[in-house]
């Protein structure tokens, strides 16, 4: 292996695949701000052009979009509340909140180091650790996957912890929402409303646009003559790269814990970034000592999500490499530029073509390492225009550009308007102090739920009791013992919380 | 005076632009936009993305791959009929899909007679595939099982009323055997539950049994004949069974494009097919490379209406 390796190094440290990498990480990260136009699409975009690349080439290239268009996310999350890709959802959570209080630069380089970080332990999996993963993703059968999306709605109970209801009121509006469009299993059409567009439901990315970017520009418009002019407010700080580096590194247990989820979420097929970025947050906050502090601008908040997002991107190239099955959307448009290039993905890669697999394996180290300089030299600059704008012009940009990133979603004007109703619908529940975190999550989950459910049924058909299959099966009880270990948790934080009161 | 030179001068541009125009339409004159219906990365997206470069070389012209995702393809047929009839615009079709949805759904936004064929370029076999510890070695020890425990075994495939589906179904009725058919969303979500032995069988396409070679036994495979990509395999009509399914996909353009540049995309696509190159990369990846007309396609997808009408009132879905 280590022969193979060095000349795997050899082949990526050419001026070209420097070069093209650069490009990809720097595009990817433009793109992956922009809302609208996600990693799937970036990458999609780019898989032309490597057609008359040679394979090495055409394969950074597109991996280093795939890492660049995952981090930039996170620049839209902070500096105006919109998550750029579903993969920086929780990065809104604290990383606004830090923005609002002048620490937006302090957030993006948090996030930098995060993303960079979280991304080299990814490689590290992927290189080293993706025979084993990729048969234990194979356990994973639909009651599993099932069971993952009840585990996850019990997040709901860490991001709404103020008010469990409001919490749980949002999540089952989310799950509704999901429905809209054709059912994923028996093909029924469900709420479409005689509206053709909505056979392939209502996207996430408009949902995620309207309820976090429209009520934030409408709350800073209404609020224009009271403030200053600008959207972004600006400390004048020092020794913030440092401070950031701290963040992350100095007490690195968060950092790694939720590079591991998001390299495992990564390899489950049918689970990506959008799940493991709030799986990480939602860790977080339950080891942090002071989980009251997360979602009010608590940096360890922001290194979560974004050192799970960028691990899901080497995570989701273990199945792929391995056996030939994409683990998220953008791993299957890589997966189709490799068909194309005539490699087959499974034992073949590992073989024949080891020095390419292994050449496009290491690139993700280089990619993650670029894709820090690129960040903190764009980060600080589009940093400082953001906050140079004043806000009666950022405003309506940020609002035209949300319509345009709407539309080139699927190049259809629904989205658009779906997009614009959230922002309205998204505007009252905020004012009625609903969060938009359950109810993306419950959108976000719904089908995963709902295919989990009905294929478990369907296989568990030919036992005496269809539903025993839900909890029979090893894996699955796992999974059920930490669901209720998650859902109590909250309880019996505020049980303590009122004892030790009682005490005192 | 001026405003009479004007006139003039104005009349003679507009004869001058007409003359030319009626010289120089040579179609096509801009680029095409070939809208896909499904995800980047599936096998209607692959094969458009393989034509692209080639059908540009032969029309001379950018060929643009716009992405409308939805609704198994509805979402993007149902914008292609109404999309302007010059040609321009043009769209990947699947069959048994435009034939199907119009079947089982109330409006899915198009009819099937609106979406007018062009050329169908390739088409996917359905395969019965098992993972390759199964203890089935052959159809006919599937089959045995299947007779001596009905229901037991659990068939996965892409999505409900798809090829797959009504394959399962077809090939139920045909060995008079009673499987349970689990619908995935997409072929590439129904592998891994093969791969992990959670269903028993697949009933998938020749790509899929290509890609995945190494850990699964293709029973047989539901063509005509025996598809280059996997000669060891039987079909299902060398076992006696006469069951041939499977998927077909092709460029469509709106309702009322005129003919002659309907003929014109077709002969284009039919270069694209002759191009050695272009045949082996997608006979090696498992398709079939069709060359279906346009007068041909249209009796085709007649002919299937009917057929799949049968299956469905057969089988109490309709």
């Amino acid at each position: 292996m280590g022969e193979i390796l060095l000349t795997a190094t050899i082949a990526i440290f050419t001026v070209k695949n420097m070069l093209f990498m650069l490009f990809g990480v720097s595009a990817g990260m433009i793109a992956g701000a922009l809302p609208g136009l996600t990693a799937t699409m970036s990458v999609a975009l780019i898989v032309p052009f490597t057609f008359t690349m040679d394979p090495v080439s055409g394969l950074v290239t597109l991996g280093a979009i795939y890492c660049g268009a995952i981090f930039g996310g996170a620049f839209s999350a902070i500096l105006v509340n919109t998550p750029g890709t579903p993969s920086s959802i929780g990065t809104t959570f604290d990383g606004y909140p830090m923005a609002q209080q002048g620490k937006g630069e302090e957030a993006i380089f948090t996030a930098t180091f995060a993303s960079a970080g979280g991304g080299i332990i990814g490689t590290f999996i992927l290189i080293f650790l993706s025979v084993p993963l990729a048969r234990v993703a194979l356990r994973f059968g639909p009651p599993e996957y099932f069971w993952i999306t009840v585990f996850g709605l019990t997040i709901i109970a860490s991001l709404a912890s103020k008010n469990i209801l409001k919490g749980l009121a949002g999540g089952a509006f989310g799950l509704l929402i999901s429905m809209i469009g054709i059912a994923p299993i028996g093909g029924d059409v469900r709420f479409t409303m005689g509206i053709p567009a909505f056979q392939g439901g209502v996207q996430l990315i408009s949902i995620l646009i309207g309820f976090f970017c429209i009520p934030e520009m409408l709350r800073i418009a209404g609020n224009l003559q009271k403030q200053k002019m600008q959207a972004v407010n600006v400390e004048k700080q020092t020794g913030v790269l440092k401070r950031s580096f701290l963040n992350v590194f100095e007490k690195p247990m968060n950092f790694i814990r939720s590079s591991i989820i998001g390299a495992f979420v990564g390899v489950l097929p049918g689970a990506g970034g959008n799940i493991a970025n709030l799986v990480a947050y939602n860790e977080a906050q339950r080891a942090s000592k002071e989980p009251e502090t997360f979602g009010t601008g608590n940096p360890q908040g922001v290194v979560a999500t974004e050192a799970a997002n960028n691990a899901t991107v080497e995570g989701g190239m273990v199945p792929l490499l391995t056996l030939g099955i994409p683990g998220a959307p953008p791993a299957a448009i890589i997966y189709g530029a490799l068909m194309l290039q005539g490699l087959r993905p499974g034992p073949e890669l590992f073989s024949g073509s080891a020095h390419i697999t292994y050449a496009f394996m290491l690139s993700f180290l280089v990619a993650n390492l670029m894709m820090f300089i690129v960040g903190i030299l764009g980060g600080r600059s589009i940093f400082k225009i953001v906050t140079i704008i004043p806000a009666k012009i950022l405003v309506p940009s940020i609002i035209f550009l949300t319509i345009l990133g709407s539309y080139s979603i699927r190049n259809n004007i629904m989205d658009v308007v779906v997009m614009l109703v959230g922002g309205l619908v998204g505007y009252l529940l905020k004012e009625l102090n609903f969060h938009p975190g359950p109810i993306v999550l419950g959108l976000i989950l719904g089908p995963i739920a709902e295919k989990g459910l009905v294929q478990g049924y369907l296989m568990g058909l030919s036992r005496p009791n269809p539903w025993m299959i839900f909890f029979t099966r090893p894996i699955s009880i796992v999974l059920i013992v930490i669901t209720l270990l998650s859902a109590g948790w909250p309880i019996y934080r505020e049980l303590k919380s009122k004892l030790q009161k009682g005490e005192n | 005076m001026s405003k009479r030179l004007f006139s003039i001068l104005l009349v003679s541009v507009l004869l001058i632009s007409l003359f030319s125009f009626s010289v120089l339409a040579e179609f096509p004159e801009k680029p095409l936009n070939y809208i896909v219906c499904f995800n980047p990365g599936g096998e209607s997206d692959i094969t458009a993305r393989a034509q692209q470069k080639p059908l540009e070389e032969v029309l001379g012209e950018d060929v643009v791959v716009q992405y409308k995702i939805g609704g198994g393809g509805a979402v993007g047929w149902s914008e292609l009929v109404n999309a302007k009839p010059d040609g321009y615009t043009v769209a990947g079709f699947n069959l048994p899909h435009i034939i199907l949805q119009p079947l089982v759904r109330e409006d899915p936004g198009y009819a099937t007679e609106d979406i007018k064929p062009v050329f169908i370029f390739q088409a996917t076999p359905n395969i019965l595939a098992v993972h390759k510890d199964s203890p089935f070695e052959t159809l006919d020890d599937f089959v045995t099982y299947a007779e001596e425990n009905p229901g037991v075994i659990t068939v996965g495939g892409s999505g409900s009323y798809s090829a797959n589906h009504l394959g399962t179904l077809e090939f139920n009725q045909e060995a008079e055997i009673k499987t349970t058919y689990i619908p995935f969303t997409g072929s590439g979500e129904a592998v891994p539950a093969l791969l992990g032995q959670h269903v028993s069988a697949l009933m998938t396409y020749t790509t899929m049994g290509i890609r995945h070679s190494d850990e699964m036994r293709v029973l047989a495979v539901a063509a005509d004949e025996r598809v280059p990509a996997m000669p060891d395999i039987p079909t299902f009509k060398e076992l006696g069974y006469e069951y041939v399914e499977g998927a077909y996909r092709g460029m469509a353009a709106p309702p009322d494009t005129p003919d002659d540049l309907v003929a014109e995309l077709a002969d284009a696509n039919l270069a694209v097919n002759e191009m050695p190159e272009f045949k082996n990369q997608l006979e090696d990846m498992g398709f079939q490379i069709l060359n279906i007309g346009p007068e041909e396609a249209e009796e085709l997808i007649a002919d299937r209406v009917e057929y799949y009408k049968e299956i469905l009132v057969d089988v109490g879905l309709l």
